[in-house]
């Protein structure tokens, strides 16, 4: 991500502190994660110290510091879920991506994570690939609804 | 700016307002005992060790003295067995992070603690944030700062920042309660920035 970008986002917030998590969300949308540049420029532009910075980049689970895909998905393993074959879901998406959950594979194309529900319960196994939900899988259709993702 | 009549441990003493309870115990010469306190620092209420107990219009409760203020009227005990009881349990805690730390093992001795109620999980850090804060208040260069949150929470040096400053300061090392600081330190410099190169 170049840092006339970050700059273009800085500026939509007027450079204003109080603003920081806006503007790390805004950097995580575009660019799937925080890389350390924009953090540096932030840190910069908003007057804010990098280790603060890096404390709120951390704690919160919707940013990332290190490269994620262009897909996300998520399974669920939840009770529900679990019980009607979510590892099998599951077995079949590393299987299809070659990576565990919480990887992200070389080309960054899918970052693989499980979740704990997904409050579709009714629709077991379910996963998600960017947002939209696929319910009642099997694991041919997970492998069949990962391959229309590129 | 007016004072303030209280009472700490049946003495009767008197603060500035907006004081806090522990400020006004130090004043009267009331031990009360503290890892995260330091006087230079903002207080951050992050150790809990100098809860005590205040009674206001009958109503008593605990609460924890360093960020506690002053009030007309209040009434203080530092030494209640349920208070020895709270200083034991979070001593017992912290001892299963830095079993060995001689602070700890000092104030292990004088409540009673037993090092090894709780199983062993040695971080070494108690997440007083002593060296965060001085980093950030005193010497205003933030080159450590926490990371990540709830059990896998950590102080964690700023790579640039503390290969520029560290090595001519370190006086936030002194201040660690457990000595972790010393050797996340020695770490970070060993992995990430050449000593030898930053002197050249």
């Amino acid at each position: 991500m170049d840092i006339a970008r970050v700059d273009q986002i800085i500026d939509r917030y007027g450079a204003d502190e109080s603003y920081l998590i806006q503007v790390l969300l805004d950097i995580q949308t575009e660019n799937n994660w925080l890389p350390q540049e924009a953090l540096e420029r932030v840190a910069e532009r908003l007057r804010v110290p990098l280790s603060r910075i890096l404390h709120i980049a951390t704690f919160y689970k919707a940013f990332s510091t290190v490269p994620k895909g262009r897909h996300r998905i998520h399974v669920c393993m939840g009770t529900a879920c679990h019980v009607r074959g979510a590892q099998r879901v599951l077995d079949a998406v590393q299987e299809a991506t070659g990576i565990k959950p919480g990887e992200t594979d070389l080309e960054l194309k899918f970052s693989l994570e499980t979740v704990n529900c997904l409050g579709c319960c009714a629709l077991g196994p379910v996963m998600e690939i960017d947002g939209k939900t696929y319910g009642k899988m099997t694991p041919a259709e997970t492998a069949e609804a990962l391959r229309n993702h590129d | 700016m007016s004072e303030v009549r209280l009472q700490i441990d049946g003495q009767e003493v008197t603060a500035p307002e907006g004081a806090t309870v522990l400020e006004a115990a130090q004043g009267a010469g009331i031990p009360i005992p503290t890892l995260c306190h330091h006087e230079k620092l903002e207080p951050f209420g992050s150790c809990r060790l100098c809860t005590v107990e205040v009674e206001r219009g009958g109503r008593k409760q605990h609460v924890v003295s360093c960020v506690y203020p002053v009030a007309e009227g209040l009434t203080v005990r530092t030494r209640t067995p349920e208070i020895e009881r709270i200083r034991r349990v979070i001593l017992e805690l912290y001892l299963a992070h830095a079993p060995e730390a001689p602070r700890l093992k000092a104030l292990a001795e004088e409540y009673g603690a037993n090092k090894d109620r709780f199983d062993k999980e040695s971080s070494f850090c108690i997440h007083c944030g002593l060296c965060v804060r001085y980093c950030a208040e005193v010497k205003k260069k933030h080159a450590v700062g926490f990371i990540n949150r709830g059990t896998k929470k950590e102080v964690a040096f700023v790579p640039d920042i503390a290969a520029r400053e560290c090595w001519k300061c370190k006086e936030c090392f002194p201040l660690c309660p457990t000595s972790w600081l010393q050797a996340a330190y020695v770490l970070v410099e060993g992995i990430l920035f050449p000593r030898e190169e930053q002197r050249a």
